[in-house]
């Protein structure tokens, strides 16, 4: 059976597409190296329009042709009180644009002009080497370093030195243990459960944060951080695997970045922490079948953040203890008795 | 009626859900078609592979391992038709309903007229309106421009106006729509279906397909009273067929060997309902509930007219949104032994995450199953504004979705589907355990007798009749004197008291007379019915009276409420 797949690995080759949602302008060439926060591409968003009524703007009749006022014609570049249309005669009258921008469009006696929108600028999101441009969309990123694909992000990006809080993977980060020495930092810890700790990373602040769960009141919250934050695990009261938080910890005070986006299944776009490392690793695959030998992770209660490996895959489905059955694969956790977890609630670590 | 072996076909139906891609086989079988098998396999619309061939191939590969039956070529294509070797098939049909959701525009006259009826088409297809203008809308022409635009809208609906009626308002909203084609570049352009004023149809076509592509469909408010929305619901499922195959790897080149187009799960799911309504209780109205994992589609339909709604909301990725502003307490209430509200949402949240998660434990289910419960009641009870006569009985109620379906034991399923949707008077509920609903109706588009012999021979798993008065008696007191008549003489009597659920033992496909003797006022049936004689057919439950009252109301008390379900689920041995 097919088997989700998450990349939790301390030396792994990776490339990575940063592209932006509509054309717009790469600015950056192949081969060259960049920074989490070097912009990639910008385009502009989503500009204001404002139409503007020739006829009744500069009271003239229907049986005057508008090519006799009008100044400008669809595709003109113009500068806010650029004149778009004027009346001859001794007392002419003048119609100007309002804004600068674009006129995108001239229909009857309407003109539409389409102001110009706000940059935006696309990040690299990773440290790495540009091996690929795609036409006015972005680019694509080869790197090498670990990589720990998280669960959940707010949607930020942001680079800076690990700090490691989690004196074990399911510490509680609270507000008494963040302080000013911290500032600018990004920090590990295994669960929130409190509004203030989050609220006063914020006003340290951080430059991230990575968690292992929190619980679901604080979605809101996390969402209007200004740094990164990933969950690595989820929601609820779920420690860090013990992979990941090896991986982490040992590689306090190094430079991490994490890519907070939003998880979508469709384009495979996940959290993630990266930290370079002076090595080349392989490009791991994105795919793989269930098999025994492998290294897999529970993500859902009662063994939530645990991480086994697979002993057998017995045929046919299994009887839970819930009196469902579905396929399972016994997953043996330390040095525990192997336990039969359905496959659907497993990913596997590579 | 035997199908005469030189009509006969083998159909494979392939629907595409949001987690599970599954192949259903039909074939003849002593002459009558029959359901044989289902293959399934994870879909594979997301990263990496997006497309769906990948997974149509491991189910069809699932299939053939429990069938016996060569499927594919050595290629890994599908062999249509049937070789002279047995292999292959002789059709094939698709439904689908993965793939992101459609963002919809909205546009109409009056808000409760031809704009609410565009809301209400807008609601029968998987898709999200982002943005709704009116007549009413008192912003500036270039400010709804800029609305629309930042929509980033895939399909652009467009009512008003009853036949022969306003037209000057529809053209203004046509202007905007061409003065947001003429911004978009080409490939970005909103595809436009127009269900407005007939006369008008042709003016407005020739004036935007310069731009985008435009479909013309019937008015949506033929007049300020009538309301039809079905041919314009046929019109937009087209449309979205068209979107998907765009933007769904794979699906452009299943339609391409499907006997008919791909269509939405959700219409065909609502094309089987309909096909249920025109039997002979035409009396009754029939209720369809297909709990998803990205959306639930409630269908309902009385006398051939169908009421179809798509909710965003499901047991997956849905859950996100089933839980925003959501009472937790109505979900809880459901758990009939004690789970801390925090552990409940956190669960649910982390579900919505990881939607293919199993439940392992008797917690995790009843987290699951309370949620189940929760959201199958908040769709019915959005869709009864539709119905003509909210207290219409609804025969049959037929469920559909893994979470109902896939429940540890039948008497589950029955308690999931009663206390969602709380019927009224006397029904039957059946279980869709396979998902073959929506496939059925896709294969009614070009062979009408494979459903019929299909759903003759019991593949909608029969969970009992039920039967649910409605008494204003105060709780403990009784209600209902019955009497059982069995077919070989034997009889059983008792009394049943409000607040009860009673299982009467009857064995699936046993029918039996039952005499009811109302007391109290209680209604036996909304129809008017205090007292009588109905015959009753027993389902895998048996048969059942549920006499918890209409709205079930469960005791504030945790203590006493945990007691009260246990309780309920005994009484059906669950």
């Amino acid at each position: 059976m097919q088997a989700p797949v998450t990349h939790i690995l301390p030396l792994s080759g990776f490339r990575r597409a940063r592209m932006l949602p509509r054309p717009g302008r790469v600015l950056v060439r192949s081969g060259q190296e960049v920074n989490p926060r070097d912009p990639i591409a910008e385009m502009n968003l989503r500009s204001q329009h404002v139409l503007l009524d020739v006829r009744k703007s500069l009271g003239i009749s229907r049986s005057l042709p508008l090519e006799r006022v009008l100044h400008r014609k669809a595709g003109d570049a113009v500068e806010t009180d650029d004149v778009i249309a004027e009346t001859k005669g001794l007392f002419s009258k003048a119609l100007y644009s309002p804004i600068k921008g674009r006129i995108v469009s001239i229909f009857g006696s309407q003109v539409l002009i389409e102001g110009e929108g706000e940059p935006f600028q696309l990040l690299a999101g990773i440290n790495g080497t540009v091996v690929e441009l795609v036409p006015e969309r972005g680019a694509i990123i080869e790197s090498s370093g670990a990589i720990i694909q998280g669960a959940w992000g707010n949607g930020q990006i942001e680079a800076g030195m690990l700090l490691n809080l989690a004196k074990s993977p399911d510490e509680v980060l609270n507000k008494s243990l963040l302080d000013v020495s911290m500032r600018g930092a990004v920090v590990m810890s295994g669960h929130c459960a409190q509004a203030e700790a989050l609220q006063a990373a914020d006003q340290l602040p951080l430059r991230g944060l990575i968690l292992g769960s929190m619980t679901a009141d604080l979605i809101p919250v996390a969402r209007s951080l200004s740094f990164p934050l990933i969950l690595l695990e989820g929601i609820g009261r779920i420690p860090i695997n013990m992979v990941a938080f090896r991986i982490l910890s040992t590689n306090e005070k190094r430079d991490v970045t994490l890519n907070a986006c939003f998880w979508n299944p469709f384009t495979g776009d996940r959290p993630e922490v990266f930290i370079p490392l002076p090595a080349t690793g392989h490009v791991s695959p994105e795919t793989d079948e269930f098999k025994p030998g492998q290294t897999v992770r529970v993500f859902s209660l009662p063994y939530a953040g645990r991480v086994g490996t697979i002993v057998e895959l017995p045929p046919g489905n299994s009887r839970l203890a819930s009196g469902l059955r579905a396929p399972v694969a016994m997953v043996r956790f330390e040095s525990d008795q192997p336990i039969a977890i359905p496959l659907a609630n497993l990913d596997v670590l590579e | 009626m035997t199908t005469s072996i030189i009509d006969a076909e083998t159909v494979l139906a392939l629907d595409l859900g949001s987690l599970s891609t599954r192949a259903f086989l039909f074939d003849v079988v002593d002459g009558q078609y029959r359901f044989i098998a289902r293959g399934t396999a994870p879909t594979t619309i997301t990263a990496p592979f997006r497309d769906v061939l990948e997974s149509v191939h491991k189910a069809l590969q699932h299939l053939g391992e429990i069938t016996g039956r060569v499927l594919t070529d050595e290629g890994g294509n599908l062999i249509i038709p049937t070789q002279s070797d047995g292999s292959g098939v002789d059709r094939l049909v698709t439904t689908y309903s993965a793939g992101p959701e459609a963002q919809l525009v909205v546009a109409g006259l009056l808000s409760d007229v031809s704009l609410e009826s565009a809301q209400r088409l807008a609601a029968s297809c998987y898709g999200r309106v982002v943005e709704t203008i009116g007549l009413n809308d008192r912003r500036p022409m270039a400010v709804q421009l800029d609305a629309i635009l930042a929509a980033q809208p895939d399909i652009v609906i467009l009512a008003g106006g009853t036949d022969k009626g306003a037209s000057r308002s529809v053209l203004k909203l046509v202007e905007l729509v061409l003065m947001a084609c003429r911004v978009l570049p080409q490939d970005h352009r909103p595809q436009v279906l127009y269900a407005g004023n007939q006369v008008l149809g042709k003016k407005i076509k020739d004036a935007l397909e310069k731009w985008t592509a435009v479909k013309l469909a019937s008015n949506v408010r033929p007049s300020i009273d009538q309301e039809d929305i079905g041919p314009a619901q046929e019109a937009l499922s087209q449309i979205f067929t068209e979107l998907a195959q765009r933007n769904l790897g794979g699906l452009h080149a299943l339609g391409m060997m499907s006997s008919v187009p791909p269509s939405p799960s959700a219409q065909a799911f609502g094309r089987m309902v309909r096909f249920f309504s025109q039997g002979e209780n035409a009396v009754k109205g029939v209720l369809g509930v297909d709990l998803g994992a990205s959306s639930t589609v409630v269908a309902s339909a009385f006398a051939g007219h169908l009421s179809l709604d798509v909710f965003p909301l499901g047991m997956g990725k849905g859950l996100s949104k089933a839980l925003q502003g959501s009472d937790l307490r109505q979900i809880t209430q459901w758990i009939p032994m004690h789970v801390p509200e925090v552990v409940v949402r956190d669960y649910l949240w982390q579900k919505s995450l990881f939607p293919s998660t199993v439940p392992i434990t008797t917690e995790t289910l009843a987290i699951e199953q309370a949620m189940t419960r929760y959201l199958i009641h908040l769709v019915v009870d959005q869709s009864i504004a539709h119905w003509p006569n909210p207290a219409l009985t609804l025969e049959p109620i037929l469920a559909s979705g893994s979470s109902v379906s896939q429940a540890a034991t039948p008497a589950q399923s029955l308690m999931m589907i009663l206390d969602g949707v709380q019927p009224l008077g006397i029904t039957t509920v059946f279980l869709d355990q396979n998902g073959l609903a929506a496939s059925l109706g896709a294969i009614a588009r070009f062979n009408s007798v494979l459903p019929v012999q299909v759903i003759d021979s019991g593949v909608f798993l029969n969970l009992g009749t039920v039967i649910c008065p409605v008494s204003s008696a105060r709780y403990g007191t009784p209600i209902l004197k019955i009497r059982v008549e069995y077919a070989k003489g034997e009889e059983n009597q008792l009394e049943v008291r409000q607040g009860q659920l009673v299982s009467l033992p009857l064995h699936t496909g046993q029918v039996a007379n039952v005499k009811i003797q109302a007391m109290h006022n209680t209604e036996v049936d909304p129809r008017g019915k205090h007292s009588g004689d109905f015959q009753i057919v027993g389902g895998v439950c048996g048969a059942v009276i549920d006499a918890r009252g209409r709205p079930l109301t469960l005791p504030p008390d945790d203590s006493r409420r945990r007691e009260m379900i246990k309780k309920w689920n005994l009484a059906l041995g669950g």
